[in-house]
């Protein structure tokens, strides 16, 4: 494996890691389910894409309104979120998928299947971050905003009102918790991490194409976030890197990478519906009895 | 003319879907659960039917053993799946079911099954004559298409209302403790009610595939959302509902896109009606609480 190969691995799983916690913020905090993960890392490419390419604008201004834009479609779609419980929502995201995929394909003004190309590398502040080792960084650098945010989110009053509101929304609204303003929110904030994802996934590629961001894709992203350990932060970042890796590992699951994942989902709803690395799951039980353990052995010996 | 001819179209879609969404309102009355791998079934049942049908060259055989092929994976699919998660939160089940969805879409594209591209399915209308009026006229697939959507959803009503088995489904429906507390025999019924519904299933599978002469892995993939678009619509679980809701959609598609072009792409429309309905009449068309 030369090493910019395996610098284009590493800078997918950082994108794919962006998407995975962004997607954790809406499924693991606030207990929505999303199958439409992907439209908001299209809405954000596709964005970017047209205003770099048709309006020559920066790097800086079209990866901002990447995220600005994709937030505000997110809110858009928590909407229907107000009147019904999560399994009538699914739905709703399910659709935004095929709708999205759907206007790309057959509005020319977003280049139709034949995409669009001709992206340039991204600039910033006079650095030019064209493939390999920078771009490697950039990405890098936005998954870890990510994840400060996602942990900021779970530190805090918000990460708390999340909380009740996936257990109990009455409970939720008993004590002042209002569910609506918070799903909005989480709506908002999980679709512009994503837009700024696909932002910086489209100056990588330097192309976009509709069929990238169909529905598969975001149930790729949502195997991620379950399979890892829904609802914490250590889950979709073991769920990402597993995921992306083992098919380019392992040229046998590079065929069957949807088989894999769909696979994946059913196994762990029969047998781990926490994850693998899930609060209550048995690696993480076996992980913190080891770890407890080890710390009880080291006060004993001093 | 035009009017009767997009009327008579919007009818035969409406078929279709009603067919497809059937079986989806089943599972959801009894289950509580939103079958996404009902599509799987779907595009299954098409597949058995036309590897059958170059077999045999019969299409009422080959949409017989397809149906029940099916109808088989629907009550495996139950038997293997929900039946381990039904007290589990309502996501559970549904993330498998989008698992398997995708596992199964994602097989079917290996060169052991179906490959990649599409098949023709040649049934030019099982023998049944065209019809044609002054004010529209119906090929002879559309006939065949609206015969034996006719003749499979009269017979699950009738089954449905009319049989000690259907009863016993309107009781679990309604409350699936209490219809095994009065010695219903649960198991039986759900699975028996996975049969008819992948069934219905199957052949709306075949049917498409007759009506757009080609099968191909990926023909699930639309269905599977518009049924849950018409079942919403219909109010989760009613079978009047469903055809009610799928005549609704089918002629609003049809209307609009023979009257503005494709100015919205066909499929998002039912994407708008499925938000339009959820804003505000939450529990469908006929739905109360």
């Amino acid at each position: 494996m030369s090493a910019g190969y395996a610098l284009t691995i590493l800078t997918f799983i950082a994108i794919y890691i962006s998407l995975a916690l962004s997607l954790n913020i809406l499924t693991g905090f606030a207990g929505q389910v999303s199958l439409g993960h992907a439209a908001f890392l299209g809405i954000g490419a596709y964005t970017s894409a047209i205003m770099a390419t048709r309006y020559g604008y920066s790097f800086a201004v079209d990866f901002l309104s990447a995220i600005i834009i994709t937030g505000i479609v997110g809110i858009f779609l928590g909407l229907p979120s107000l009147r019904v419980r999560h399994d009538f929502l699914v739905l709703a995201t399910m659709g935004i998928n095929f709708v999205v995929i759907s206007v790309f394909k057959y509005v020319d003004f977003f280049g139709g299947a034949m995409g669009l190309v001709n992206i340039p590398a991204p600039t910033l502040f006079g650095l030019s971050f064209r493939g390999g080792l920078p771009y490697f960084i950039l990405t890098s650098f936005y998954a870890l905003v990510t994840l400060a945010i996602c942990w900021y989110i779970s530190k805090t009053w918000s990460g708390l009102a999340f909380h009740t509101i996936r257990n109990d929304e009455d409970a939720a609204a008993s004590v002042g918790v209002s569910s609506a303003r918070y799903k909005i929110y989480a709506f908002g904030i999980s679709a512009a991490i994503a837009g700024g994802a696909g932002s910086l996934y489209a100056h990588f590629l330097g192309s976009v194409f509709p069929d990238t961001f169909a529905f598969v894709e975001s149930i790729a992203i949502l195997s991620m976030v379950i399979f890892g350990g829904v609802g914490t932060l250590r889950g979709p970042i073991i769920g990402a890197i597993i995921l992306r890796l083992a098919p380019e590992l392992l040229r046998f699951i590079q065929d069957y990478r949807f088989t894999l994942y769909g696979g994946l989902l059913v196994l762990m709803m029969l047998f781990q519906p926490m994850g693998l690395l899930g609060d209550g799951s048995w690696l993480w039980q076996r992980l913190s009895l080891l770890s407890r353990s080890t710390k009880n052995n080291i006060t004993e010996g001093g | 003319m035009d009017f009767a001819q997009n009327l008579s179209n919007a009818i035969i879609l409406a078929c279709i879907y009603i067919l497809m969404a059937a079986g989806l309102t089943m599972v959801y009355g009894v289950l509580k659960v939103l079958h996404i791998a009902h599509a799987s079934v779907y595009t299954i049942g098409a597949f058995a039917g036309v590897v059958i049908y170059t077999w045999v060259g019969n299409f009422w055989i080959s949409i017989l053993i397809a149906m029940v092929i099916s109808g088989v994976i629907g009550v495996l699919i139950y038997r293997f799946s929900y039946f381990y998660l039904l007290d589990a939160p309502r996501t559970v089940p549904l993330i498998a079911s989008i698992g398997l969805f995708v596992m199964v879409t994602d097989l079917l594209q290996k060169p052991f099954l179906m490959g990649p591209y599409q098949r023709a399915f040649p049934v030019k209308g099982a023998g049944l004559p065209r019809i044609e009026t002054p004010w529209f006229s119906m090929t002879s697939k559309q006939v065949l298409i609206l015969l034996v959507t006719i003749m499979l959803i009269t017979l699950v009503y009738l089954l449905l209302t009319k049989t000690r088995t259907g009863l016993s489904w309107q009781a679990a429906s309604l409350d699936r403790e209490m219809a095994a507390a009065v010695g219903i025999n649960l198991n039986r019924v759900i699975a028996l009610n996975f049969f008819i519904g992948s069934a219905l299933a199957g052949a709306a599978g075949v049917l498409v595939g007759i009506y757009n002469n080609s099968v191909f892995a990926t023909m699930g993939d639309l269905p599977s959302y518009k049924a849950f678009i018409i079942i919403v619509l219909g109010g989760m679980g009613s079978l009047p509902g469903v055809i009610l809701a799928s005549l609704l959609l089918a002629i609003v598609e049809n209307f609009l896109v023979a009257s503005i072009g494709y100015v919205l792409p066909r499929d998002s429309i039912a994407f708008l009606v499925l938000i339009f309905m959820l804003m505000f009449r939450p529990h469908g068309l006929l739905g109360r609480e």
